[in-house]
């Protein structure tokens, strides 16, 4: 925790927590009404440290699924799922997940909503400015002592990222984080994202919907099929940030990876 | 509008200070007046007592209404607060006329059974000293019942709504226990209470305590999961998430739980004191009832129904304190 704490602080540009991720054999299913619900089939996925992955795939395939499995919400029904070389079994603060809705709890001030994991660890007292340094690096001071359902809807996803980047994560799991908000307000995140990455250098896995998306964050695109998910094809490619998204190399692969989702045109 | 524009609109308009003058204070006070006149220029067909007091209060209202009927727009928030009220006070100033003549005056609603507002007065004048003591006693039974009740009621809808096993066995017993009466207890709390005030503060605790118990349980339950996970993944145990996401998420629930308990507090109140109380309001209505004191029981209303109404206000205020973070809420 010790030099982790100053993954935030301007100064501390120094090592910078990220883990290692493997996710070997899982299957998973759930009870709906007596019978099972095959969700996730023999999903075998490794992630380096420090690597941003876009997870890609049918709406309702078992993506959030695989996130709840990784963040150790629920423990899959065949597999195992390492962090760093150990079994997760259950949430650490080490692995942030954000979901698509902000989830900022309505009856606490966005400041408070930010400490709340500093101060479920009872590391509040003494990392108070902590709070104030996450919710500058979304841009949300000013809005420290206003309440969620006075935030517009971009304001309350980036107070979200700011309450999972308190907490210094050496991964950060974002479940279509973007995924509600208007196009202008995405692309800005987008940007926001890619910085907070490449500065705190977390190990970064992402769903979304938005092929495009994908393109501009990751290094690396995972495609799962249709329910229960397995991986169809993963797309490999090294670009330089900021990314362009008519560079030509880009334009091409979005043509495949639509294509492997059964969306050519 | 601009001060120059204001000025010269009072020069070119001899109607102005007319317009500025409040129209309803200067009804109010003719019906406060009539109301006063009524009551000492007619005789009362059988004596009340406090005549003269009764007339010089009302005509006291009436003269100030019409003393600030001119000025009332320049009162600020007070003044708008009585503007508001206008109506009513014209309303009460008549009513309060038409009640002298029909009760005192013109004897159609007749003596013992109804009693004009000069007799009630009477009440408070003659018993005041006694009322006083009544108000203390019901404030205290009041006091210890409720918020006894509430403690337990919001403690156990606490676990109610989160243990799965407290809530296995709790749930069907309060379901079945809720919707009796409170008072339907009271042969047995006798036999498990030495005294009669122990027993009355049971009774109260129980009608205060049910709803309450019942909404926070179901406030609890009904906390959106999600809650719960984003903690969870904050590194939150099961007592964090209790105190600082299941409270706080089921505080509007348990609101709507401690208004129920409130009303049903009061209704019981009165039978509890009636159980062999020395004091209390309740004692006081059932005492003069059997002395046919209807005076003095409109009079002992009349200090439960402001009691009742004062309290609710409070709860209301700190609800719209607790509450103020929820969407659309007007503070
Ligand atoms: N807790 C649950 N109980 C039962 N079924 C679930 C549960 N969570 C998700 N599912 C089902 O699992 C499937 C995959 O869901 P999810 O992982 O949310 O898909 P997506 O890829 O859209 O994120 C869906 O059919 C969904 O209905
Ligand atoms: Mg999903």
């Amino acid at each position: 925790m010790s030099d982790a704490a100053l993954a935030i602080a301007p100064a501390g540009v120094a090592e910078h927590a990220h883990a290692a991720i493997e996710v070997r054999g899982v299957s998973h299913h759930f009870k709906l009404s007596g019978a099972k619900l095959a969700v996730l089939d023999g999903i075998e996925l490794s992630v380096a440290p420090g690597e941003f992955v876009a997870l890609l795939g049918p709406s309702g395939c078992g993506k959030s699924t695989l996130l709840r499995l990784i963040a150790g919400l629920e423990a899959p029904t065949s597999g195992s799922i390492l962090a760093d070389g150990e079994s997760i079994r259950k949430p650490d603060p080490s692995r942030m997940l954000v979901f698509q809705d902000p989830t900022l709890f309505p009856w606490a001030s966005v400041w408070k909503n930010v400490a709340t994991g500093l101060e479920a660890r009872g590391l509040l007292a003494n990392q108070r400015r902590r709070v104030d340094e996450a919710l500058a690096l979304v841009e949300l001071k000013e809005f420290a002592d206003a309440f969620p359902h006075q935030l517009s809807g971009g304001m309350a996803q980036r107070a979200s990222l700011a309450r999972a980047l308190v907490n210094d994560p050496a991964l950060l799991l974002l479940d279509e984080p973007l995924g509600k908000l208007d196009s202008l307000t995405r692309l800005t995140l987008q940007a926001e994202l890619v910085r907070l990455w490449q500065r705190n250098g977390f190990t970064a896995i992402l769903v979304t919907h938005d092929v495009e998306e994908a393109l501009l964050l990751a290094s690396r695109i995972v495609v799962f099929s249709d329910r229960p998910a397995r991986i169809k094809q993963e797309f490999r490619f090294e670009k330089p940030y900021p990314r362009h998204r008519d560079d030509a190399e880009l334009v091409a692969l979005r043509r495949s990876i639509l294509g492997t989702l059964g969306l050519a045109t | 509008m601009s001060e120059a524009a204001v000025a010269s609109a009072t020069v070119s308009d001899p109607l102005a200070a007319v317009r500025g003058l409040w129209r309803d204070g200067v009804l109010a006070a003719v019906a406060w007046a009539a109301a006063a006149l009524v009551t000492i220029g007619l005789p009362d067909v059988v004596p009340w007592g406090s005549v003269g007091l009764f007339a010089a209060v009302t005509g006291g209202v009436a003269a100030i209404l019409l003393a600030l009927s001119p000025f009332v727009r320049r009162l600020g928030h007070a003044g708008e607060v009585l503007v508001h009220y206008g109506p009513w006070l014209v309303a009460v100033g008549a009513w309060l006329a038409l009640w002298e003549l029909t009760t005192a005056k013109f004897g159609w609603l007749p003596k013992p059974f109804f009693s004009p507002p000069h007799g009630i007065l009477n009440v408070y004048v003659t018993d005041g000293q006694r009322l006083l003591i009544c108000i203390g006693y019901s404030l205290r039974l009041w006091a210890l019942g409720f918020f006894s009740g509430v403690v337990v009621g919001y403690a156990v809808g606490v676990a109610l709504g989160w243990s799965k096993q407290f809530s296995y066995w709790g749930m069907p017993l309060l379901k079945l226990i809720g919707p009796v009466p409170a008072t339907a207890w009271i042969p047995c709390t006798f036999y498990f209470f030495p005294t009669t005030f122990g027993a009355s503060i049971f009774i109260v605790a129980l009608a205060s305590g049910i709803p309450v118990a019942i909404l926070t349980a179901s406030g609890v339950g009904s906390v959106n999961r999600a809650f719960y996970d984003v903690g969870r993944i904050l590194g939150a145990d099961s007592w964090y998430l209790i105190r600082k996401v299941a409270i706080p998420a089921s505080t509007p629930h348990v609101f709507v739980g401690l208004f129920m308990g409130l009303y049903y507090s009061f209704a019981v109140l009165v039978v509890a004191e009636m159980l062999g109380a020395k004091y209390g309001l309740g004692w006081y209505i059932q005492f003069q009832t059997a002395y046919s004191g209807y005076a003095n029981v409109y009079a002992a209303i009349v200090i439960m129904a402001v009691l009742c109404a004062g309290i609710v206000r409070l709860l209301f205020a700190v609800r719209d304190r607790l509450l103020s973070w929820q969407e659309g809420f007007i503070s």
